[in-house]
């Protein structure tokens, strides 16, 4: 006797579905959203135009969080002060993906991953892109620096910076 | 359970009545003699279906009866029967019927555009992510601190599956070799085609009873003895990924209830999440079955197979069995059930298992829940 | 400071399976312009649209029975405004039809001089159908 027992299902392939052997009713739903950006984010996407990260401190844990939020997750008390941050900092973690959002395949890999950035307490980051750099040549704990947008390209968004490319001798 | 498949004709309502009626038919009970229902199910966007817990709940058995649907993510498969004995366990019901399904194949062409709206709308989704870029990045910085190859990953994608030949709902088992998951297709370094589970439809379902019931229905009791479950921040990019920090805080609210100090000693069968490969030794790790970093060694050696010392998914897991989110339930909670009252038939660990334990993960890298069984 | 707004969507497009009663209620509308239902014989209820099983005892039903197209409408209402607020030129009535013989009933549109609840109503079909709901064009007296 193997658990379960005659388990039921009817598999359907995909050539029946493309050969229209089963009704079927499709639905493509077109809602819309507005997401307030809410106090934080608001400023921190207003720096990103002005080509700076701005961070939140916690008087209670002496934390500089980023991205920046006005209350401490962990103290649980509202933060006091913002800090401007470097544009600089660490990879963390990475991939290298030929899969887009939808997951369908792309030639060109993206390099993605987590960046924290110096002067935001340890560990605290952002995923972003990175170029400039290899397959070969990428790792954890490689320095980089954002690549900002011109100026009159920016829009208050996380897309401003355009990615992080590594750091370069002497560069700060 | 159901057959676990990328598509099948029954819609989640059928499925939900297919895998109900499985359970109460192993039990010997029929549905006048469930006293409260338990839905599991993750976001309404891959069924397509808002209010998901109240489309399916006739076909749970959830009609005219006190009813809840429970939703953590990925976690949910594990956190559904937890939500089951709070039922039974308070008093509140002698029998509460556990349902857990997921349809992802009505999000069409691929459910990766719902994964989609997981992410945060401002700071993640403008950057277009694809939901394994999480998981490549976490394998990443898993693989990178403790310095493990990738063929010691890819070792669980072939036991797994191989494991999955015995299982009668699998959807992806297959005989492979180390090399057929290194060979297979790059999708977002370092995962590869064969590192991770497939989108599934399917449906699970298990009985919870009061002892006083139980004992009734069978001579093979089987007792929940400790669950537990935590969530992080949703701040991912602000901790380090390599280590299930959530894992291990409700793995230990787990074990405190079940009275277990020594984890590895006492835990004879494990099934924890295994949507990739490298998460199931990441979970073991979490669930403090060995050392950070020691579960590629262990499965190395051998330990983790069927035969072995802690066997590890012996149910062939998401990778070989199939992922439809919630109803993995059957191979996590069921699977651990099946094998406490030697019920596992081909899947059976030869240990004579007494204490078993499972988990499951989910959301943005942030959520565990944690169930042991013993044996009665 | 100022507050602002992300615009976005949740795009996603579905494709439903009809499931295993829905396959064979839609194939008997499209093919041979029927309702047919499924009953229960223990709780002598007929489930229309079908179901696979009894939502009461959780009998798997294989008894299928034709329904009559006709019906009488249990509830209605006459809308003026579509899906986004906008206001229709001409206002229709859509209603919850009971169909003789059975416990259940669809959810459709209802065309009639004067819509009254309790009055009896009958199925117009489509002449090219697809297995859809709206193979059913409307009700009507």
């Amino acid at each position: 006797m193997t658990k379960p027992e005659n388990p039921r299902g009817v598999e359907l392939s995909s050539k029946q579905m493309k050969e229209g052997d089963v009704i079927v009713n499709k639905w493509d739903p077109r809602v819309k959203y507005a997401w307030a950006t809410g106090e934080a984010i608001s400023r921190f996407l207003e720096e990103m135009k002005n080509g700076k990260l701005i961070a939140r401190k916690c008087d209670s844990c002496d934390r500089i969080l980023f991205p920046p939020r006005m209350f401490c997750e962990e103290c649980f008390k509202p933060t006091t002060e913002w800090v401007y941050i470097k544009d600089t900092g660490k990879i963390e973690t990475y991939s290298i993906s030929y899969l887009d959002k939808d997951a369908r395949r792309i030639t060109d890999p993206i390099f993605v991953g987590v960046v924290s950035i110096d002067g935001a307490s340890e560990k605290m980051g952002i995923m972003h892109y990175f170029d400039e750099t290899t397959k070969e040549d990428i790792h954890i704990g490689m320095p980089v620096k954002a690549v900002w947008k011109p100026p009159e390209e920016r829009e208050g968004a996380i897309t401003d910076i355009k990615y992080f490319r590594p750091l370069k001798e002497g560069e700060e | 359970m159901t057959i676990f498949r990328r598509r099948l004709q029954e819609t989640g309502k059928e499925m939900s009545y297919e895998a109900s009626k499985m359970a109460l038919e192993e039990a010997g009970l029929e549905l006048k003699d469930v006293d409260s229902v338990v839905l599991g199910s993750a976001p309404d966007a891959f069924d397509g279906i808002h209010l998901k817990g109240e489309n399916l709940l006739d076909g749970a058995g959830g009609a005219g009866k006190p009813y809840l649907r429970v939703f953590v993510g990925g976690g949910t498969a594990v956190f559904s029967p937890i939500a089951g004995w709070w039922h039974v366990a308070s008093g509140l019901a002698d029998v509460c019927l556990v349902v857990a399904e997921e349809k992802m194949s009505s999000c069409f062409p691929h459910p990766q555009s719902a994964f989609g709206h997981i992410w945060d709308p401002i700071l993640d989704r403008p950057l277009k992510p694809n939901l394994v870029w999480i998981f490549a990045m976490e394998m990443n910085r898993y693989m990178t601190v403790h310095g493990i190859k990738k063929e010691d990953i890819a070792r669980v994608a072939v036991k797994n599956k191989r494991n999955a030949l015995d299982h009668p709902c699998a959807q992806l088992a297959a005989d492979l070799t180390i090399e057929d998951v290194l060979n297979s297709e790059v999708l977002a370094w370092p995962v590869q085609m064969l590192d991770i589970s497939p989108p599934s439809d399917g449906a699970s379902a298990m009985i919870l009873a009061s002892e006083e019931v139980a004992k009734k229905l069978t001579d093979d009791l089987v007792y929940l003895s400790g669950a537990g479950w935590c969530i992080d921040s949703t701040m991912w990019t602000d901790r380090d990924l390599y280590f299930p920090e959530y894992v291990a805080r409700a793995a230990k609210m787990a074990y405190k209830m079940a009275k277990i100090e020594n984890p590895p000693k006492e835990i004879d069968v494990a099934e924890p999440y295994d949507p990739f490969d490298y998460k199931e030794l990441h979970h073991m790790e979490g669930l403090l079955l060995c050392d950070k970093g020691e579960a590629p060694i262990l499965t190395r050696e051998g330990v983790t197979e069927r035969d072995g010392d802690l066997p590890v998914c012996p149910s062939g897991g998401l990778l070989g069995v199939g992922n439809p989110i919630a109803a993995t339930m059957g191979i996590k909670a069921c699977e651990i059930y099946w094998q406490l009252a030697g019920k596992a038939g081909k899947r059976q660990v030869p240990n004579d298992p007494q204490v078993g334990i499972c988990q499951a993960w989910g959301d943005l890298m942030q959520y565990g829940s944690v169930l042991i069984m013993r044996r009665g | 400071m100022s507050f602002t707004h992300w615009h976005g969507d949740m795009e996603a497009q579905y494709i439903y399976t009809a499931g295993i009663a829905g396959e064979r209620f839609f194939r008997e509308l499209k093919d041979n312009g029927k309702l047919v239902g499924t009953r229960c014989p223990k709780c002598d209820i007929t489930y229309v649209p079908p179901r696979m099983y009894c939502e009461k005892c959780f009998a798997e039903l294989d008894e299928w029975k034709d329904v009559p197209l006709e019906g009488e409408v249990v509830a209605h209402t006459e809308v003026h405004v579509d899906i986004e607020d906008n206001k229709l030129a001409e206002p229709f009535v859509i209603g919850f039809v009971r169909i003789d013989g059975t416990q259940g009933g669809l959810v459709h549109y209802i065309k009639a001089p004067e819509v009254r609840n309790g009055m009896k109503v009958k199925a117009v079909l489509k002449d090219d159908r697809v297995g859809s709901i709206l193979d059913i064009e409307h009700f009507a007296p």
